[in-house]
């Protein structure tokens, strides 16, 4: 597996040091290639990719609502197969705000047509772009500036990878930027499947999850090694499978590597760990069957 | 050829003429025949268009939205409370300087709910960006359809096609379609100037600070004051192909007029047959029609006005705190005249309730007898005054 040498994300986009959005962008367009259109609902990548007349890309982009990345890319696409253009692949980037909550209408649609794009969810676990919300990914008990310490999120993080394969479409991925090799596969493999396809990304944010800048890679190599992040694929909805298998830590060694986490328990930690545990019997069995 | 076409199919028959390469629409009633008609024709390969069956009016748009970006001439429908859902990416779509067609049948706002027609879902969205036509026939609503996209693709600008909930959306009236080939010669392929392009990337819509904003806003009042000529010149062109024509307004025995009679929409119809009736007993009555409500024709509205002493405005909507929307801007626009007419303002007809011949009589007497309007708001055909 050879991940390209070329870069098509230029330097000076303007994310913070040790972004996971960043780097998992600039990892995506590296296998997706230039013949490649994005669509960007508001967002971090809203501001990443630069301030007019600035576009730090290398490709085109179109910044669009909130609620409406999905949508928006199949009318790209739609456009461009009414001008006989059968080859440009074209994606949907958005948080998981954009995806996990506002955006699941679109998304939902989108996906039951079964438009020819590729939507991909960076997941920062909260709303970072306005400050630090929580959002339904955002994890249980973590703390967000709508989820205080005092009162940290009482809720588990939402599905979304069981909600998209419950649409049966043709192709999903989980992949984050400690495993380049595995994220450029299915970035690939992604792009050579007609339909929609998903794809998970997790992605450390250093200013809200209060961990350190140097430490992004470490926590999203953590976060498959604890098993909270397993790295899979899903094709049409039924065939599971592990793509990368790890020998596994512990679940604490990646949270307290975040001060969001900072308040929780030992025992909280303990709990957490039974749910990934529980979470990853589950998995096996759906790998099995 | 002519066919019999209801409001709803002509719209089809418009995109479909128009060569709309990529559709999406969601039904609501009134406007749930023009997505049905469009899916067949398309299906059957009339329409060689990508129609995309959205899970809502606000995909609608948006699908629109991307597909006008990727160089693709665009096109959906809508009424109420579907155009009220795409409020946000009405904004989006003018914003982004696409020249998207689209189409609203007027129907009232709930709750409670209401299918008739009632103006005020598309005046609403009057700040939005989009260039409006309100149509009076079908024929005119055909017409509109193929004459908007010139017009919005020449000043980058989207543009709302808007027709009566019933009246005319489902009234059958002999429509001339014009051959294809014809409209082609009227409407070529849409060539922009920019789109998403792999071989030329750009990023549109990016984040514009306090330096670049409001150039950006500027440059869309410049568009839309250009659209007027635009709309005039389109018209013009394409009387010469099809001999026919609407301009941004309609002028019926205006010049020697007293009072002058507003109205848009099917109103104006009525209104033309009241106008005629009048004039026959020797009433200095003239008519109106206001076809273009944004850009607003606020220099044609002062020529028109010009000669007379009244003016009786008719609106079919109501912005609330307010008064009628169609009353309001001509209110404003005559502030430039030496002799301003008295403007009478009536509203009537909210929630698809009937304007029938007597109320336009009564309310054209009225203007007559009152050198001023007794009232802020002229309510007509009000039943109950408690409910
Ligand atoms: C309709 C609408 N509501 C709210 C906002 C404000 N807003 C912009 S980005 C954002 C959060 C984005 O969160 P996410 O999708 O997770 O992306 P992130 O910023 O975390 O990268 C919000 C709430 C908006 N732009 N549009
Ligand atoms: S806030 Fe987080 S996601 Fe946003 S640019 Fe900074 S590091 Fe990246
Ligand atoms: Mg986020």
């Amino acid at each position: 597996m050879k991940i390209s040498d070329e870069e098509i994300l230029n330097p000076g986009h303007v994310a913070c040091p040790g972004c996971g959005a960043a780097l998992s962008m600039r990892f995506a367009l590296k296998a997706l290639g230039r013949d490649t259109i994005l669509v960007i609902p508001a967002c971090c990548w809203s501001v990443i990719d630069g301030p007019f007349p600035y576009s730090s890309a290398g490709i085109p982009v179109f910044h669009m609502a909130f609620e409406a990345a999905a949508s928006t890319a199949a009318g790209v696409k739609a456009g461009l197969l009414a001008q006989g253009n059968t080859h440009t692949s074209v994606v949907a980037w958005a948080g998981d705000g954009g995806t996990f909550d506002i955006g699941i209408q679109a998304l939902s649609g989108t996906a039951e047509r079964n438009a020819d794009i590729i939507y991909v969810c960076y997941d920062n676990e909260a709303y970072q772009n306005t400050g630090i919300q929580r959002s339904s990914a955002t994890p249980y008990l973590a703390w967000t500036t709508t989820t205080p310490v005092k009162f940290p999120k009482q809720e588990q993080k939402k599905d979304i990878v069981e909600i998209m394969a419950a649409h049966r479409i043709p192709y999903i991925a989980t992949a984050t930027v400690a495993f380049p090799e595995d994220l450029t596969k299915k970035f690939i493999k992604a792009k050579s499947i007609k339909g929609t396809k998903f794809i998970h990304l997790l992605s450390p944010c250093p200013p809200g999850w209060k961990s350190k800048d140097q430490d992004s890679i470490k926590i999203s190599r953590l976060a498959v090694k604890s098993r909270v992040f397993p790295l899979i694929e899903i094709e049409n909805g039924e065939k599971y499978k592990i793509t990368v298998n790890p020998k596994p830590v512990a679940v604490k060694d990646y949270i307290r590597l975040q001060g969001r986490f900072r308040h929780i328990s030992d025992e909280n930690i303990e709990q957490i760990q039974k749910n990934v545990d529980r979470n990853w019997e589950k998995l096996l069995k759906k790998t099995e069957g | 050829m002519k066919k019999l076409l209801m409001g709803n199919h002509t719209v089809s028959w418009g995109a479909m003429l128009a060569r709309a390469q990529v559709i999406a629409a969601y039904p609501i009633t009134p406007q749930t025949q023009i997505v049905e008609e469009l899916a067949t024709l398309c299906a059957e390969g009339k329409a060689k268009a990508q129609f995309i069956k959205v899970e809502s009016e606000h995909s609608a748009l948006a699908s629109c939205i991307g597909a006008s970006a990727a160089g693709a001439r665009a096109f959906t429908a809508t009424s109420s409370q579907g155009l009220a859902l795409m409020h946000e990416l009405l904004h989006w779509a003018a914003g982004a300087r696409l020249p998207i067609v689209m189409a609203n049948v007027n129907r009232a706002m709930a709750p409670g709910w209401n299918i008739w027609t009632e103006q005020t879902d598309s005046l609403a969205q009057r700040d939005t960006g989009w260039i409006q036509f309100y149509c009076e026939n079908n024929q005119e609503i055909l017409d509109s359809i193929i004459q908007a996209y010139k017009i919005s693709e020449t000043v980058s600008l989207p543009s709302m096609i808007v027709l009566d909930a019933f009246f005319l959306s489902h009234t059958t009236e002999p429509v001339e379609i014009p051959p294809q080939e014809l409209v082609d010669k009227f409407l070529p392929p849409y060539k922009p100037q920019y789109k998403l392009d792999p071989k030329e990337p750009h990023a549109f819509g990016g984040l514009s600070s306090t330096e670049y904003y409001y150039e950006l806003r500027y440059k869309i009042q410049k568009a839309m004051e250009r659209a007027k000529e635009v709309i005039e010149e389109t018209d013009e062109k394409f009387n010469q192909i099809f001999e026919r024509k609407y301009g941004l307004i309609e002028e019926i025995e205006t010049s020697d007029a007293e009072v002058i009679l507003v109205t848009s929409s099917t109103i104006t119809s009525t209104a033309r047959f009241v106008t005629e009736q009048l004039r026959k007993t020797g009433k200095k009555i003239g008519l109106l029609k206001v076809r273009v409500f944004r850009p607003f024709p606020s220099s044609e509205i002062r020529d028109a006005l010009s000669n007379c002493e009244k003016v009786a405005v008719i609106d079919r909507n109501i912005s609330f705190g307010s008064g009628g929307i169609f009353a309001s801007e001509i209110k404003s626009a005559i502030q430039k005249m030496g002799k301003q007419p008295v403007i009478f303002p009536f509203i009537a007809g909210l929630g698809g309730r009937d304007i029938t011949v007597p109320q336009i009589e009564e309310m054209i007497n009225y203007t007559f007898e009152n050198a001023k309007p007794k009232e802020e708001i002229l309510w007509r055909g009000l039943k109950y005054e408690n409910i």
